[in-house]
């Protein structure tokens, strides 16, 4: 079984090798999903989801601030269309990583691709896009990073949706508070440019006046509709 | 287990794991119009500050803006420590202790 076509490159040796390169690339991730995951399996407890479910998500959907989302919007009763809509709109920015990762494996067969793209995340993207910087890309690193990774992500969620129940309220308000914090570091990375800062501005006061007079989440979708319009509008008069 | 959860699941994944997935697979056949990629890389910033500043100024759907409102409070230092340090655990971590602090000060 190759991975790749180039027959060297795809041995059983190197392939190890490469494989071990990748799981010990993960490391950071590992460190940052642990109380990251945790604090999710907490929330998802909280918000009426079993172990098993909470688990369940992690695998099924395996991205981080979408699943706190969909645990928010499940806590107060959101329709699933919302949810759904909401985790295309959140997680559609996988979009830009997989295409900036995909010149890194032309050689590589698509199934194989479609298996690899499966454990992109913005952590494992950005790991993977400095390995690459540096050293030749290769499939099987890609594997041993993506799937560290994911194996952190479900084991912690999983831990906190059972340790999460032995916790009190008190550390429960406290741990409640990874959501927000989360959104605000993830926010402060996206904040690359002043049209960024500007969507930002209008999607954080478009949502919370829209909340206010419109049903369900929409305020959600609607504020980052007009917001990503008004970043990419301020580009032609903005100096960024 | 809820089964409806299932099917729930499935559709987040769905729509999670094919913008993971097409790109990888035809990105080098197909190529997106410039104005799509450049209005995709305000989807982040957007989606974020969207979900966070209700979380911080209401309560039950009413503006919250008093010393009670401990989240409001540890989002400043929370937003500091983001923005020296500029990764995800640091700030996630300054805020849970701020909320320790406004908690048991305020």
């Amino acid at each position: 079984m190759l991975l790749c076509a180039d027959r060297k490159r795809c041995n059983t040796n190197s392939m190890r090798q490469q494989y071990l390169a990748g799981m010990a690339s993960a490391t950071p991730i590992v460190m940052g999903y642990l109380p990251i995951g945790f604090a999710y399996g907490v929330l998802a407890k909280g918000a009426g989801l079993t172990t098993w479910e909470t688990g369940l998500m992690s695998l099924m959907v395996y991205a981080g601030s979408s699943q706190f989302i969909a645990v928010g919007l499940l806590a107060i009763n959101a329709p699933f269309l919302t949810i759904i809509l909401t985790t295309f709109l959140v997680n559609l920015r996988h979009l830009l990583m997989c295409a900036s990762l995909a010149p890194f494996f032309k050689d590589v067969k698509s199934p194989y691709l479609a298996v690899l793209a499966y454990g992109v995340t913005d952590e494992t993207f950005a790991v993977a896009s400095a390995h690459y910087a540096k050293h030749a890309a290769h499939p099987a690193f890609q594997l041993g990073l993506n799937l560290t990774s994911y194996t952190a992500w479900f084991t912690a969620s999983v831990l906190g949706a059972t340790a999460g129940s032995l916790l009190p309220e008190s550390a429960r308000f406290i741990l409640d508070f990874a959501l927000p914090a989360m959104y605000i570091a993830l926010l402060v990375i996206q904040l690359g440019n002043r049209s960024a800062y500007l969507a930002a501005i209008v999607g954080g006061v478009a949502s919370v006046f829209l909340s206010r007079s419109l049903p369900g989440n929409w305020n959600i979708i609607i504020a980052t509709l007009v917001a990503a319009s008004v970043g990419v509008w301020s580009e032609k008069w903005m100096k960024n | 287990m809820d089964e409806k959860l299932i099917l729930l699941f499935a559709g987040m994944g769905l729509v999670t794991y094919l913008p993971r997935m097409l790109p990888m697979v035809v990105l080098s056949k197909i190529k997106m119009p410039e104005l799509v990629l450049r209005w995709l890389r305000y989807v982040p910033p957007a989606v974020l500050a969207a979900l966070l500043v209700p979380e911080l100024l209401l309560k039950q759907g009413q503006w919250h803006f008093s010393f009670e409102n401990h989240y409001l409070l540890a989002a400043v230092p929370t937003f500091a420590v983001a923005f020296w340090a500029r990764n995800l655990l640091l700030p996630v971590a300054a805020g849970m202790a701020a909320v320790v602090f406004f908690r048991l000060l305020v």
